[in-house]
């Protein structure tokens, strides 16, 4: 693998070694010294059409850890009609001699189109490409749930927290995930829902009908329409809350839901649907959260919660990805499971 | 005027024989035959099929306004080249083909240049914006003598407005060539709205928003006793709906593009926008049905939809490029080998759907300068050479459109054009354009005054 634009493009052995690349990964950063030496003379390039400060704050605190060089390429309100394109933006990039280039951009394809021979040849790094992908967030998620779900007798709440080789070498075969909310404009659930069917979890999507794209139907995972029956019936193992955003209320005709008080009564995780979950189930969220809206605050803040704990197993992934993407031709064995 | 004697041809691929083109019409058609002293110049057509020149309902020329994209001479020879004798030229140029001035100076410049006939297509509304009829009276009774208003690129939604247009053209004969296109359906599309865009991440563009609005032109023509002609047919159940309006006895008729009859929505999946298009490509059901309609009847007219863009538009992310492929140059040979070598079609059924009926459509299939008349002694010689076996790779780089966004580039094509003749003249010989030898005035491309 060149690039990392989607997580369809990832094998069981890809996926599996990305997440216990990214265990090692998480265990330096318990040292004191978190840096290491592996790209140092590198330049990892983070092109950001949109804002995400917590992305890219993320994607450059793995590449300084890795002692690489960061430059930051702002081009947010660029676009063909008004300023330098895609095209000529990265051909800047090769000739500035970037190593990596992340990419950050409001249109589906926009990192496909990068990583298509000619234009930065180096490897093209997808950090979210309009309503199509975002395949750093959904292994930082497997990599989240692997951790705490690999031995299901240990209670998600309370207690310390699993370590991060927990899981190490395995898939999530069998484990059930709800993922919650506007499945139809998110990146993270389409990332999502392909990287857990490979790795073996079963995915029911919930969402209100409006919210689930018309096409669903050949995705390898469940719809409902009914989070509580779910939670209820099917007991998931773990629930990933996506962000809903406000303006989908106030779209063309007449928005996707009638209110942000009916979201939140049907598909919003209360107290009430916090305490249908398993003992064992964790919470996730790729954030930012709209508090009282998709998530109430007891769920964000309850033990069950591992919002926080993504936060930093995002860079882990990150420096996993950049490690596995420019320096495995340093290490024997690591460049065949990943090309 | 040069006569031309073509040996040994199949005119629709059925028996063989030898034409004569004689001071612009058909002389003679029949067995061998001596000229007799005539001085004419001799083609050897033993392998070559003959039709009656194309007539094309659905170009874009983009001039004036974009002319960096495409001239009415360089389209109109592009054209020439693909076997069409006859363009009819769409009206969403700058400044828009909404007056007789307009429409008038495209005919010129297009005569001008000499490569086909040139039917500038009025728009149905000021500026295409949807709220007020063009003057239709004014561009009818012009020199371009325009009978097909289309506000194409845009959908005339307003329905009321659809229901004046419809009404308001019976007065010249003429038709509203409807671009199906619900626009509250569509905000932001980018393809079809199905499997692939589901996975791919681009905006949907649901079939419904064509079938529709094809549903409501219907009824409304029949209301009012209009023709109604629908472009670009793309899905199952715009056929579906205009067979049912057909055995209602509707007079609408229907088109359908060389890229919706080979092309699927699994395209979009490399994210080259080479495949935007409007209407966009659909999945393979649509394809096998629109195949199946324009081999029944239901659908008419095969119409290119050539719409070319510069580089700069289309070598980009998806959602910034523009809609549009071209197709002069390849819609025979897709045709060839969607409809003629599945077996759906004669070729005798190809020169129906690309010439006669498309002529009949737009009322220039009578008079001196008629187009879609059948290969026939006494009548005007347009006709196109094709070789039914040359197969060829299509390079878009080297087409003579000046825009290179074909999605057919690369692909192998079944066979090609060798020559077209309009009203006698050979403005393509052996596959090579015949730039006529022009005394006094010579078209000026871009001469946009």
């Amino acid at each position: 693998m060149k690039h990392l634009l989607s997580t369809r493009d990832l094998s069981l052995e890809q996926a599996v070694t990305i997440l216990d690349t990214t265990a090692r990964m998480a265990a330096t950063q318990e040292r004191e010294m978190k840096k290491l030496p592996t790209l140092r003379g590198r330049t990892v390039v983070n092109l950001f059409f949109e804002d995400s400060t917590r992305t890219r704050i993320s994607f450059e605190t793995a590449a300084k850890r890795l002692s690489a060089d960061v430059i930051n390429f702002s081009a947010k309100g660029s676009s063909v009609s008004k300023g330098e394109s895609l095209k000529d933006t990265a051909l800047t990039l090769k000739a500035m001699g970037a190593d990596a280039v992340v990419v950050r951009h409001h249109a589906s394809g926009a990192a496909n189109f990068l990583a298509q021979p000619g234009l930065v040849d180096v490897p093209v790094i997808n950090a979210g490409d309009g309503t199509h992908q975002h395949p750093t967030q959904a292994l930082l998620d497997a990599f989240t749930i692997r951790r705490h779900l690999a031995d299901p007798l240990n209670p998600a709440c309370g207690g310390p927290l699993p370590p991060f080789d927990s899981g190490l070498g395995t898939d999530l075969a069998g484990r059930r995930i709800a993922i919650v909310g506007d499945v139809l404009h998110s990146r993270v659930a389409r990332s999502n829902v392909a990287l857990l069917a490979t790795l073996g979890a079963q995915v029911t999507l919930v969402a209100p009908p409006t919210l689930v794209p018309v096409g669903v139907e050949t995705w390898p995972c469940e719809v409902s329409y009914d989070f509580t029956r779910t939670l209820r019936t099917w007991q998931p193992d773990a629930v990933m809350m996506l962000r809903v955003q406000r303006e989908r209320m106030s779209a063309s005709g007449g928005g996707f839901f009638p209110s942000p008080a009916e979201y939140s009564r049907q598909y919003g995780l209360d107290a009430q649907r916090l305490g249908l979950l398993p003992d064992h189930a964790i919470v996730l969220h790729p954030g930012p959260m709209n508090r009282g809206l998709e998530i109430s605050a007891q769920a964000a803040d309850s033990d069950r919660s591992v919002i926080v704990e993504q936060v930093g197993n995002g860079v882990a992934v990150r420096m996993a990805v950049l490690y596995l993407l420019l320096a495995s031709d340093q290490v024997a064995g690591s460049s065949s499971t990943l090309s | 005027m040069t006569h031309y004697v073509i040996r040994n041809v199949a005119p629709y691929g059925e028996e063989r024989c030898d034409l004569l083109l004689r001071d612009g019409l058909i002389a003679e058609i029949g067995k061998p035959f001596s000229l007799d002293g005539e001085q004419a110049v001799e083609i050897d057509a033993s392998t070559l099929l003959a039709l009656p020149g194309l007539v094309d309902l659905h170009t874009h020329l983009r001039e004036p306004g974009r002319e960096d994209a495409e001239t009415i001479r360089s389209g109109t020879r592009a054209a020439a080249l693909g076997g069409f004798t006859s363009v009819f030229a769409m009206a969403n140029t700058t400044p828009v083909q909404d007056t007789a001035g307009v429409v008038e100076q495209v005919a010129r410049i297009g005569q001008e240049a000499g490569w086909v006939d040139v039917h500038p297509v009025g728009a149905v509304s000021v500026g295409l914006e949807g709220k007020q009829l063009a003057e239709l009276g004014a561009m009818a009774q012009s020199a371009a003598q325009v009978r097909v208003f289309s506000d194409d690129g845009k959908c005339v939604d307003d329905p009321v407005l659809m229901r004046r247009a419809l009404e308001y053209v019976k007065a010249f004969d003429g038709v509203v060539a409807q671009h199906a296109q619900e626009p509250r359906l569509t905000q932001e599309s980018q393809m079809n709205e199905g499997v692939v865009s589901a996975e791919i991440g681009l905006a949907g563009w649901p079939a419904v928003a064509e079938e529709s609005i094809i549903a409501r032109d219907v009824l409304l023509a029949e209301h009012v006793g209009s023709r109604v002609h629908v472009l670009h047919v793309s899905t199952a159940g715009s056929v579906e709906i205009v067979r049912w309006a057909k055995s209602r006895g509707i007079a609408v008729t229907a088109e359908v593009t060389p890229h919706h009859l080979s092309l699927t929505d699994e395209e979009a999946r490399s994210y080259n926008p080479i495949f935007k298009v409007n209407p966009p490509l659909r999945t393979q059901a649509d394809v096998d049905a629109v195949r199946a309609g324009l081999a029944d009847g239901t659908i008419d007219v095969v119409g290119t939809d050539h719409a070319p863009h510069p580089v700069e538009d289309k070598e980009c992310e998806w959602a910034a490029a523009a809609f549009g492929m071209t197709g002069l140059e390849t819609a025979l040979p897709i045709v060839h080998s969607t409809m003629v070598l599945s077996g759906l079609m004669s070729w005798r059924d190809v020169a129906r759907v690309m010439s006669q009926v498309p002529a009949h459509i737009a009322r220039i299939d009578s008079g001196p300068y008629a187009q879609g008349r059948p290969l026939a002694v006494g009548e005007p010689a347009n006709v196109v050479l094709y070789d039914p076996h040359g197969t060829v790779t299509v390079d878009a780089k080297t087409q003579a459109t000046m825009s290179a966004n074909s999605p057919f580039d690369g692909h192998v094509l079944p066979g090609r054009v060798v020559a077209t003749f309009l009203r006698g003249r050979a403005t393509v010989l052996d596959g090579v354009p015949q730039d006529r030898q022009v005394s006094g005035t010579t078209a000026v491309a871009g001469g946009v005054s």
